[in-house]
């Protein structure tokens, strides 16, 4: 499964190389040219000499993770988060370090061993560390970099016949649908950007999108799905298993509303279950490719995933596969003058 | 020029972030006998161009920037005893500014002290809190009539402080941040007058970083370079701050990894300053913001970018302080740096 190899490959912000080379690797056959640009991002074309407007699809290959800021005395790294990740959800994970893949945990004060003021606070960046078993600091020097990034180290699973959980669906899921639609046939040149930078600040596919110039652009995303326990129905973004999630409103973007309307009703043309995302938070790289220049019209399609930006995410095959019937759909069904 | 003296004067002239011109004006000054052709655009960027030495069948244009503003305050009212409260321009810490000498640029320029209730007179709940911006307020001595003439809403504060040589070649004083960096192009600047380059090189002493890295890209856009390098100040270790945010002082400036730095860039500065003994620290960035690096790499298609930063204690205040050995030794790296550049590495750029 091609989800599971995308998933388990290490791809820090900035360091995406693994992710890269599996991509491209993946889809060269598939395409007429390939190239990557100054900032890494992987850029595609399909039926480059196609007459009609240029689309563009993109979905980003980094992950939140680790970057090594430090290292103590007794060997022990220091880190801190690279995007944002909750760091609640790090102590007792094991995770990988640096290029060569060092194997360690991420530890913490035992509960004996906390005063009752610790057991109550998130354990700051400047208390957690990682361990890979060295005993001093130049020991470790030996094995590791300062700026050396660390990722979870966490394996791809399929839950039951309907759901996987991984690390990273934001945004491999993207990437992977992507390469999906690979196999279908267009009547336009459909670039695809595979970014990088997302999680630091939407800092690729604008650079991308600025040397395309597409007319349109389709951004797969995974977004936060919050129908869990904690949360109040009508609190959730998104569900899990109510079909993609077409983005009204974020931090980044206000949808282009033609294409957001057709999706709508090529969803209900073709009994596609769909959702409106329902929070207003976040921001996904539709915000710096829809503000390229003079403005290109854009939209974000997300699959829901749950507990994503920590080291495990859950998500539901049926809304991967609704995912991509309805953008393969929008696209096959793509009129001149649509926009 | 001798770098220091250029840094005192640098760091005596005021021009915080929208009023840089006084310092445009000296770094034109500097600049102009190692360069070919000096610029300023509608920003107020200040940009001191040297053409590559070996021409060049596709040409290569290098960036270089460090911002010559400064934070500072601006004058928000009047009392009606003639005190002046005032609001801040970047960002300032409140706590550093009781008992701080300051100027207001108005008509002319004035003397002011920020005071503050002495501590005979506190209560023991006003001794254990901080001052807000708010609460402070600026004595010129004069009533309000008088202030009036001279001062209006609206006028720049400076910081005033004199520029003071401490041991082992370590300065102090106020907008070293960047000004220090300034100093750093100009020597590499010097280097260059001794070197042949293939590439055209740009120094650019940008405007508005304090309020948003926002010369650097305006100043980007218009030069298109192929590699951009920004130039500024990381924290120097001190008592009391986590040890995995802080580079040494006196050890050689911080070349910055992380997402706002092209490896390839990253990895050969390493190697230069190791082959030719140029001393050197790394300095892990896991989030690019903060600097002009991080408009650099954004402008149009994306630029290759690193950053460079010269240790510096106690920033944002009036008595930041900086290892002068610290500027030299970059100003030196970026030279032997640019100097190495010729078209094979900059289309290797693009390759990952």
């Amino acid at each position: 499964m091609l989800l599971k190899k995308l998933s388990e490959v290490s791809g820090v912000s900035s360091d995406e190389t693994e992710v890269r080379n599996l991509i491209r690797e993946t889809i060269e056959d598939k395409v007429d040219r390939l190239w990557t640009d100054v900032m890494g991002n992987l850029i595609a074309v399909k039926g480059e000499k196609k007459e009609g407007k240029k689309v563009l699809l993109s979905a980003h290959m980094d992950e939140v993770g680790l970057m090594i800021t430090g290292i103590e005395n007794n060997g022990l790294l220091n880190f801190r988060p690279v995007g944002s990740i909750d760091k609640r959800s790090l102590v007792s994970k094991p995770v990988l370090v640096g290029d060569n893949k060092i194997k360690g945990v991420i530890g913490s004060k035992a509960i004996h061993l906390q005063k009752k003021s610790e057991r109550k606070n998130p354990i700051p960046w400047s208390s957690l560390y990682i361990d890979i078993g060295t005993t001093s600091k130049k020991e470790s020097q030996k094995k590791i970099n300062l700026g050396d990034y660390a990722t979870f180290n966490t394996e791809f699973k399929k839950l039951g016949d309907n759901y996987v959980k991984g690390k990273a669906f934001d945004d491999r899921v993207g990437c992977s649908l992507m390469i999906d639609l690979l196999e279908y046939d267009y009547d336009f040149p459909l670039y695809l950007v595979f970014s990088v930078q997302e999680e630091v600040g939407l800092r690729g596919a604008g650079r991308a999108a600025y040397e395309i110039d597409p007319d349109l652009a389709l951004i797969l995303e995974s977004t936060a799905a919050s129908d869990v326990p904690e949360t109040e129905e009508y609190g959730y973004s998104t569900s899990l298993d109510d079909g993609p999630a077409l983005t009204v409103i974020d931090n980044s973007i206000i949808s282009d509303k033609e294409i957001l309307q057709s999706l709508i009703d090529i969803s209900k043309n073709n009994d596609i279950p769909y959702q409106i995302k329902r929070s207003n938070k976040g921001g996904t790289d539709a915000g710096e490719i829809s503000l390229t220049k003079e403005g290109i019209p854009s939209a974000v399609i997300s699959l829901p995933a749950r507990y994503i930006h920590s080291p495990v995410s859950l998500a539901s095959l049926k809304d991967y596969d609704n995912l991509k019937k309805l953008t393969k759909l929008y696209l096959q069904n793509f009129k001149e003058g649509e926009f | 020029m001798d770098n220091k003296e250029l840094l005192k004067t640098l760091s005596e002239t005021n021009g915080i972030s929208g009023y840089e011109n006084n310092l445009a004006d000296i770094v034109k000054e500097i600049f102009d006998p190692y360069s070919d052709r000096i610029s300023r655009d509608s920003l107020g960027n200040l940009t001191a161009t040297k053409w590559a030495d070996i021409e060049q069948e596709n040409t290569i244009d290098l960036m270089l920037a460090a911002h010559m503003d400064e934070i500072g305050l601006m004058v928000k009212n009047i009392d009606e005893d003639g005190f002046i409260k005032f609001t801040n321009i970047g960002g300032v810490d409140p706590r550093t500014l009781i008992a701080q000498e300051v100027i207001i640029h108005g008509e002319e320029e004035t003397m002011g002290i920020i005071g503050a209730k002495p501590p005979h007179l506190l209560s023991n709940k006003e001794k254990s809190k901080t001052l807000d911006l708010h609460e402070l307020y600026i004595d010129t001595s004069y009533n309000q009539e008088e202030v009036k003439e001279i001062v209006s809403i609206g006028d720049m504060i400076t910081l005033k402080r004199d520029f003071m040589d401490l041991n082992n070649n370590h300065v102090s004083g106020k907008a070293l941040d960047d000004r220090a960096g300034i100093v750093m192009l100009y020597e590499c600047f010097k280097e260059l007058s001794y070197l042949k380059t293939k590439v055209n090189v740009h120094a650019v002493a940008t405007v508005q970083e304090e309020v948003g890295v926002r010369g650097a890209s305006t100043s980007t856009y218009s030069i298109d370079p192929d590699i951009g390098i920004a130039v500024d100040v990381c924290h120097g270790d001190m008592p009391g701050v986590e040890n995995d945010l802080v580079v040494d002082m006196n050890k050689g400036p911080a070349i910055a990894f992380g997402p706002h730095v092209h490896q390839d860039i990253f990895n050969k500065m390493k190697e230069i300053a190791e082959d030719i003994g140029i001393p050197y620290q790394i300095e892990p960035w896991p989030h690019p913001g903060g600097t002009d690096a991080w408009a650099i790499q954004i402008a149009k298609s994306g630029v290759a970018s690193a950053l460079i930063s010269i240790p510096l204690r106690y920033m944002h205040t009036s008595v930041e302080t900086i290892s002068m050995d610290d500027v030299n030794s970059g100003g030196k790296l970026l030279a032997q740096f640019i100097a190495r550049i010729d078209s094979e590495f900059v289309e290797g750029l693009q390759c990952y």
